[in-house]
This record gives C-alpha cells, structure tokens and sequence, in this order.
C-alpha cells in the first residue's frame, strides 16, 4: 500500500505502470485519475487544493486499510496534489490490483467514494470572475451508502 | 490548553490557521459557544453548525463529543476531496 500527499506534479501513466509491474500473481489493475476540470464557461483559472497535514495521511491510510480488509486485493496505490493547480493538471489517482476484476474495480470505487468526502481536503476555485470554495455535494455523501 | 486549528472558509473567516486556547469546555458544543462568545468574526463562523465538521486529535467526531484528553480540535466545512 503506497499513499502520497503530495504538492508535486506526478505523471499517472508511469505510476501506473510501475503498480502494475509490482503486482505480480494479480490478474487484474484497476486506476483512476483525476483532473483538474474546465467548467463549462471556460473561465476557471485555478484551484486550490488546502488539507490538514498529519490528519490526511491518516484518513487516507484507514480508508486503504478498510479497502484491503473488504476486498481480495493484492495492493492498493493513493496519491493526491495539494496546492495550487491548473485546468488540465492531474489531481490524485487510485489504482488497486486484485486477482480478479470484480474486487479491484468495487475497490476503487469506495476508494474515490471515501476520499472525496472523508479525506480532509477543501478545494478552492479561482475563475475570471473571483473565487470561491467548492461545496460538498450531497450525492457525494449518499454515495457512502452504498458500502 | 489546546490546539484550535480551522480550514478553508471557516480559517478565512475567523482570520488565522491555528490558536492556542485556554478553555475548560467540556464538550466541542461547550468550547464553540466560548469562541462564539468572543467576537463577531466566530459567532459568524459557527453560525450554522450543520455546515461544519470537527476533528478531535484527527479524527472525525461530533460536535457533543467529549474534550478530556483532546490537544487537537479543528473545525472545516464538509471535505471536497478527490
């Protein structure tokens, strides 16, 4: 299990490849990546991402090790940006490698449920026409349920 | 003593990361009315308590939870990660 909180650039293709090579006897890899989106106006210029040093490490470690503990995995990989990022830029990814599909792909679902709202991260936008913070959706929290 | 720390709009508001503060609250609730109690810019802040979370020694509780023992108390609006 590898989790990085980092404020960093990192490139998700070779992480991935990287899990990937470190998951010998697996059958399967699941990823995701994020990115920083474009809203649909095309103004936003940047966004903040502020956590809560010591606390996010562990949060993200407890939400990994209730991932191992559900599902048959063979390991599971976490990474995410804090900092100022642009449109474009990667954000955080999950990747998890499993024998089988069905407990890497369940796997990093409840990885992206928990994270986006359990993890302390608070992501602030600044667009052409000023800056706010990003609220919480309540599908985001709903969306806990279903674990 | 403990550590009051504040993230995101809640540390806008209240105009600084992190304090010291001197308090015998029992209970979260107990120590948000004392900083409420202080000035406009916290009685603002904790306004509307449903829109906050808490974290005592970083980890997530609740606003009745007891302060025995606690050196770290942080206050941020519902997190936005991933």
């Amino acid at each position: 299990m590898r989790i990085v909180v980092d404020d960093a650039l990192f490139d998700p293709g070779a992480e991935l490849n990287r899990f990937t090579e470190a998951a010998e006897g697996m059958g399967a890899v699941v990823s995701f990546s994020g990115i920083v989106r474009q809203n649909a106006a095309g103004t936003l210029k940047a966004m903040e991402i502020e956590h809560y040093p010591g606390m996010t490490e562990k949060a993200i470690a407890a939400i990994a090790e209730e991932a191992v503990t559900r599902w048959n995995l063979g390991d599971a990989l976490v990474i995410h940006r804090y900092g100022a990022l642009e449109p474009g830029a990667p954000i955080m990814m999950v990747a998890t490698s499993a024998p089988h599909r069905a407990d890497a792909f369940a796997a990093a679902e409840f990885l992206m449920d928990y994270l986006k709202s359990r993890a302390p991260f608070w992501k602030k936008e600044t667009t052409s026409e000023g800056e706010g913070w990003v609220a919480a959706k309540d599908e985001d929290e709903a969306a806990l349920d279903r674990w | 003593m403990m550590d009051v720390l504040y993230f995101a709009w809640v540390r806008e508001r209240i105009g600084l990361p992190k304090e010291r503060v001197e308090t015998r609250a029992a209970t979260v609730s107990e120590l948000v009315a004392e900083l409420s109690a202080r000035e406009e810019r916290y009685a603002l802040a904790f306004s509307d308590l449903t829109a906050l979370r808490v974290a005592l020694d970083q980890e997530l509780s609740d606003f009745d939870a007891p302060l025995e023992g606690v050196r770290e108390v942080a206050f941020f609006p519902p997190m936005t990660g991933g």
